[in-house]
């Protein structure tokens, strides 16, 4: 008979976040940044069918990224919550704050019970209110953390590169255009094999873009941006994309500037 | 019921995009129709809601609605609304019992924008009337007490880029309608008056002006059909849906094509007329 392994505590929990981390970090990145109007999201996704980014409610807008099927479960899951609550009370008591404390209960219930296997996932969710000020954004971790974003955040595959390219870069109260030519540019901004961080123009067919945008009439707030709205949003970007700034601390382009990555295969969203 | 912090397994599991359905596994009690009443009629309990019509016209699909509720003789309200947005291309208004009219439109309206959301695309047209048509036939044992609920659904549909109207019966039967159409205690003056009145090449505001004449006789003739209320400012709610989407004309936009209906009946009290011979138009 053999004797089972002793596994601390720690060590347990430290293995379990570093199956999650791998299993989030393999995805590409999203971005959500807070515009003068409300909040855009922006993620690099081929797929049209499979998103990223969806409604939740009438304020509410969800983000994710890792495995498909487990945000998938989560989402549908919030979509649920806040329609019963909005039928059960009413439109105005469906808040973000409680659908994010739903999914860090729920993350973090599964990420410390024994039997289960851990999320591979991180969200987003956000909430635009009358004003600018009164916009949130909540990131939850795999582990069932909440953090309170302001201004911009990232999260997924590159997302210290990205954010850090957003770091410089980002102004509070930006129009939308401006708003997402950052974010498209950041999102562009990714190490390459050699880890070096390199910009590349992402197609627009390859990008899913939504807003949560306060100035819409109607009370669900929650709009795809087509490609066509994104072709006149971004304009012509191949002459517009940012060179990095002297005395920025990516390494020098050593490819001679060979352009854009082409040809990357499609990653699961 | 409404969970706690934590989300229930049930929530997490994918397959059902309807959210009755869900209702019905979840919290059974917040469905309308599964209550259980005692024996008797119920129907001069409650306000009811009187007379929908509505209107086809090319690019487009009309539901208008007067604003009285009566409850036996007495006007239990003289402003309630009863034309509602269902979602962003379609409309119901509802005659029969006010309270689980309004209750069965929540109900649909969540379960509209519900599957839009799981699904990530809208239901067909006729998807919405047959989802519509069983929810009326959940009232049925109600309907049989006196509580019926007999709502007219109107909408656009994007892939015939037409306007459409359905009726339905107590039993959940629904029927397409042609040109027009009206529900309620005074519909059968309102369809006298828009089978008078209706052509089919009728322009977006000739067709407001049809339904506010219609209700008008309607209320002429049906002491349960609220007239316009001239003192009050209370005129019907309507609502007009077009390939870009439904719309609730302000109360302004009513009032002024009220105004010049009523302008007109103070010289002909009767409204306009209809040639007594051909097809021609007046």
């Amino acid at each position: 008979m053999s004797t089972p392994f002793y596994v601390s505590p720690e060590q347990l929990m430290k293995d379990r976040a570093d199956f999650a981390r791998k299993g989030i970090a393999r995805g590409r990145s999203v971005v959500v940044i807070q515009y003068a109007d409300g909040v855009l999201f922006v993620s690099e996704n081929p797929s049209q069918a499979l998103h990223k980014v969806s409604e939740i409610y009438d304020r509410i807008a969800f983000a994710a990224v890792g495995r498909y099927n487990e945000f998938e479960n989560l989402r549908i899951a919030g979509v649920r919550l806040a329609d019963m609550r909005g039928y059960a009370y009413d439109r105005r008591d469906v808040s973000g704050r409680a659908l994010a404390n739903a999914y860090a209960q729920t993350l973090g219930t599964i990420f410390s019970s024994g039997g289960e296997k851990p999320y591979e996932v991180e969200l987003f969710v956000a909430e635009i209110g009358d004003e600018a000020a009164e916009d949130q954004v909540y990131r939850l971790t795999y582990d069932g953390q909440v953090a309170d974003e302001h201004g911009y955040a990232v999260m997924g595959g590159a997302a210290d590169v990205v954010a850090g390219y957003l770091k410089e870069r980002y102004a509070e109260g930006a129009e939308l255009g401006d708003a997402l030519r950052l974010a498209v540019a950041a999102l562009g901004h990714t190490p390459d094999e050699k880890g070096v961080a390199r910009d590349r123009v992402i197609a627009t067919r390859d990008l899913e873009v939504a807003v949560l945008d306060r100035t819409r009439q109607r009370p669900r707030k929650f709009v795809r941006l087509s490609p066509a709205r994104l072709e006149q949003l971004l304009g012509d970007r191949a002459s517009s994309v940012p060179e990095p700034a002297a005395g920025e601390t990516t390494t020098p382009d050593l490819l001679g500037g060979a352009g854009e990555v082409e040809g990357e295969p499609p990653v699961a969203p | 019921m409404i969970p706690g912090p934590r989300l229930p397994a049930s929530y997490l599991q994918p397959g059902v995009s309807s959210f009755s359905d869900f209702l019905a596994d979840q919290a059974p009690d917040l469905l309308p129709g599964r209550r259980a009443l005692p024996q008797g009629q119920a129907g001069d309990l409650a306000p009811h809601g009187t007379t929908i019509v509505g209107a086809t016209f090319p690019g487009g699909v009309l539901l208008a609605g007067d604003r009285r509720a009566t409850m036996g003789n007495i006007i239990a309200q003289r402003d309630i609304e009863k034309v509602f947005a269902t979602d962003e291309y379609s409309a119901a208004g509802i005659a029969g019992t006010a309270g689980l009219a309004i209750e069965m439109i929540r109900l649909f309206q969540t379960e509209l924008e519900h599957y839009e959301k799981i699904e990530g695309t809208t239901l067909s047209l006729d998807g919405k009337a047959n989802r519509l048509s069983a929810l009326i036939r959940s009232n049925l044992g109600m309907a049989m007490q006196g509580l019926a609920v007999v709502p007219l659904f109107a909408g656009f549909d994007l892939g015939d880029a037409r306007g459409r109207i359905f009726s339905y019966d107590v039993t959940g039967g629904r029927y397409e309608e042609t040109g027009y159409t009206a529900v309620g205690s005074g519909s059968m003056f309102a369809r006298g008056s828009l089978k008078k009145l209706y052509r089919p090449d009728l322009t977006e505001a000739e067709v407001v002006t049809l339904a506010v004449q219609a209700l008008y006789d309607a209320a002429d003739d049906d002491s349960a059909t609220g007239g316009p209320d001239v003192a009050r400012r209370i005129f019907p709610i309507v609502h007009v849906i077009t390939a870009e989407g439904g719309r609730r004309l302000s109360g302004d936009e009513v009032a002024a094509v009220a105004d010049r209906v009523i302008a007109g009946r103070m010289s002909h009290p009767d409204g306009p007329t209809a040639p007594l011979t051909g097809g021609g138009h007046a």
